[in-house]
């Protein structure tokens, strides 16, 4: 079955890291999805949502589903914005529109678990990579089991991490520990931001990871901000890129 | 920079201090997680005490009153407070009345919201914190900076340090076990000369009307036992309807607290000794106002097992005493608005919104949305800073355009890579202090998409 779908670039990945909105592109057209881009798409709105300002949002979140109304599904690289869309695009009119948005925003690794229903990736990467555990995905999304409910074990990233040849997952002490970037958090608290920040890089370096993935690009951009200016060689990759090589 | 960001900066000053602390509370976390995954239904568990306490909430006015007629019958004093000055003076009126002297009290998270030791000072009294804890925080005029652990923020050669001041503990001493020995005599003596015991209270049953108190140190029993009057004191939200709901609670209460299975001393307090008194005072101070609060209500859900604290990625780097507010952590970032009189308005902005503390809460609070939620208020009430009011306007006129969002984007990856390296890290860059901007890409994805698909 062929899907329309929408994809979502985050404004952060748009402006600073292309690259990962090509090889989310390029990881969904190999897997034979018909995808459309629409040139109008801004941001979410989540910037302002988290810094307090929700209600001046509504209008980037009116555009948002007048960019996005008429696919099957829309699909985007980051947990964090897919759940702006799914839970806090709650205070705008819920037209039909809005509705079929809100419930079939998708996150790319659960669109590709979930949807897609993905096995036997033709992907390589023969490195030592760790994964950071981003905590909207984590935690609301539920892309993973949290390490603080007693449930069943499971992890939608690895299941695709796991089709990778030559990649070793490394574990880490703290497997769901926060890095620190927040959004607003980030400028607001910067000292705590950035001590979290340096805590989880070192919790991958005390286990041999070569790179730090993630589906969120916004938490890779805060730590690999820590790790330039710390330079050090250990290096983030968005796991699209993963995925996609 | 806001007032907790600025504490949080000192305390992070020193580093590796601010890594012991982190990493004393991570073990706790730990022993957290072993003791809940020892408990097969646990996740059932706190669905139900989340229930019991929302029902409780919602016939507050009931079963407080069930409660009253309850504790009566057996023979307590049940006495109502609006406020904390109302309370305090309930307090000093009781001790007057028993022409006590000496007086004793168990952990109370409630007087300290109320300022009462202070209160009672200023009255002549001493009231002596028998919590070990409280008890060195006591020795040291401080603030307790964790709401299970008060004294976690200090190492042991600094209780030292204040033991060999105030108790003549040999100098240079910081053997845990010699020193909670000599804070075991002096606290003997406190207990013998007591008239009067206060404690708080964890649990009050309203189909009992008898009020359940969880120590580890057994001191709210080595105090009610020995002093002719026992006074309880409680805030209106710690009502559960029935006995059997106790279960519930003290099996998730220490398991979630410190990984116990279950505090040392569980103890149920009913009815006055032969010749003794029990008064229970109730307090409201706010708390009914902030029922009303749809959105926050639930807060009052709290039975304050510190698990909260004890995981947030925040708290363990930035300690209880940045909060500013006698309930620090998670918990108190969403009360603090609402009942602090300082105004707490910084703390909802204290976190990063990882959702851990909503995903430990026994009673399934919805922190992270209730902080999320006051950041919304905060700002539609304009008691968040005008500057700030004003850049979120700009980011948001830019955001729901395509046109004024490209012009925008544009205009970073420009600076980013044009502007020489000391405009770009001005001290106005608060991201720039700790990390690197980005490196700019030539073009974004925008750009490369219309280039490659022709349009
Ligand atoms: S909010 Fe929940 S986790 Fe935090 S102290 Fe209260 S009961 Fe415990």
């Amino acid at each position: 079955m062929r899907f329309h779908v929408g994809l979502f670039i985050p404004c952060y990945i748009d402006t600073f890291y292309p690259q990962v909105g090509i090889a989310t592109l390029r990881l969904l057209e190999r897997l034979g999805v018909e995808v459309v881009y629409p040139l109008k798409q801004t941001c979410c709105g989540q910037p302002l949502a988290n810094s307090g300002s929700e209600h001046e949002a509504a209008a980037c979140y009116r555009h948002f589903v007048d960019c996005f109304k008429g696919f099957d599904y829309v699909v985007t690289p980051s947990g964090s914005c897919a759940w702006q869309v799914k839970h806090h695009f709650d205070i705008i009119e819920q037209t039909d529109e809005v509705r079929h948005l809100r419930a079939t925003t998708y996150e790319l690794c659960e669109f590709l678990t979930d949807i897609l229903k993905v096995d036997g990736l033709k992907a390589r990467f023969p490195h030592r990579v760790g994964i950071h555990q981003s905590c909207h995905g984590l935690r609301l999304m539920k892309l993973a089991s949290a390490s603080e409910l007693i449930e069943r074990s499971y992890s939608k990233v690895r299941q695709l991490l796991n089709q990778v040849e030559g990649i070793e997952i490394v574990e880490l002490d703290r497997k769901d520990e926060c890095c620190g970037f927040g959004g607003t958090f980030s400028v607001v608290e910067p000292e705590v931001s950035a001590k979290m920040g340096r805590d989880r890089i070192a919790d991958h370096e005390r286990h041999g990871a070569e790179y730090i993935t993630s589906y969120d690009m916004s938490c890779l951009m805060h730590l690999e901000g820590i790790l330039r200016r710390q330079k050090k060689p250990l290096k983030i990759i968005h796991i699209a890129e993963i995925l996609n090589s | 920079m806001t007032a907790h960001a600025k504490c949080a900066k000192k305390f992070l000053a020193d580093e590796p201090r601010a890594d012991w602390h982190d990493e004393t509370l991570w073990l706790v976390r730990t022993k957290r997680d072993r003791a809940a995954a020892a408990v097969d239904e646990w996740e059932a568990l706190r669905e139900q005490a989340s229930q019991i306490k929302e029902e409780a909430l919602a016939n507050l006015n009931g079963l407080l009153k069930q409660f009253e007629a309850e504790a009566t019958k057996n023979g307590a004093k049940v006495l109502w407070a609006t406020d904390a000055e109302e309370f305090n003076r309930i307090i000093l009126d009781i001790i007057r009345q028993h022409k006590a002297m000496n007086v004793v009290k168990s952990k109370s998270m409630l007087t300290e919201e109320c300022g009462m030791n202070a209160f009672l000072l200023k009255a002549g009294i001493e009231v002596v914190d028998t919590d070990l804890g409280e008890r060195i925080i006591q020795f040291r005029h401080e603030m307790p900076s964790h709401i299970v652990l008060p004294a976690i923020h200090l190492k042991k050669e600094e209780i030292g340090a204040t033991f060999h001041e105030k108790l003549g503990t040999a100098a240079g001493a910081s053997d845990p076990v010699y020193l909670t020995h000599a804070a075991r005599l002096h606290l003997r003596r406190k207990f013998l000369a007591a008239e009067v015991a206060m404690t708080g209270v964890n649990f009050a049953v309203a189909e009992t009307g008898s009020v359940v108190v969880c120590t580890n140190e057994g001191n709210a029993d080595m105090g009610v036992q020995a002093a002719p009057v026992q006074i309880h004191c409680m805030g209106i939200e710690k009502i559960i309807p029935r006995q059997r709901d106790l279960g519930v609670f003290t099996r998730l209460l220490a398991r979630n607290a410190t990984g116990q299975a279950v505090t040392t001393y569980t103890s149920h307090y009913m009815r006055p000794k032969p010749q003794g008194a029990m008064y229970i005072v109730i307090v409201d101070n706010g708390r009914f106002k902030h029922l009303t609060q749809r959105s926050y209500a639930s807060s009052l859900k709290c039975i304050r097992c510190g698990g909260c604290l004890n995981t947030c990625p925040v708290f363990r780097r930035s300690g209880g005493h940045s909060y500013g507010y006698v309930i620090p952590g998670p918990i108190g970032s969403i009360l603090a608005p609402e009942r602090s009189r300082a105004g707490g308005i910084d703390l909802p902005f204290a976190s990063s919104l990882c959702g851990s503390c909503s995903n430990v809460c026994p009673v399934k609070i919805d922190i992270h949305e209730q902080l999320y939620r006051w950041r919304q208020d905060l700002t539609l009430q304009r008691r968040t800073s005008f500057v700030k009011r004003v850049a979120m306007c700009v980011a948001g006129f830019v955001l729901s355009s395509n046109a004024r969002y490209n012009f925008a984007g544009a205009l970073g990856r420009f600076a980013v890579k044009y502007l020489p390296r000391f405009l770009l890290y001005l001290p106005l860059n608060v991201w720039g202090k700790a990390r690197e901007l980005p490196v700019p890409p030539r073009e974004s994805f925008k750009q490369w998409y219309k280039r490659s698909h022709n349009q």
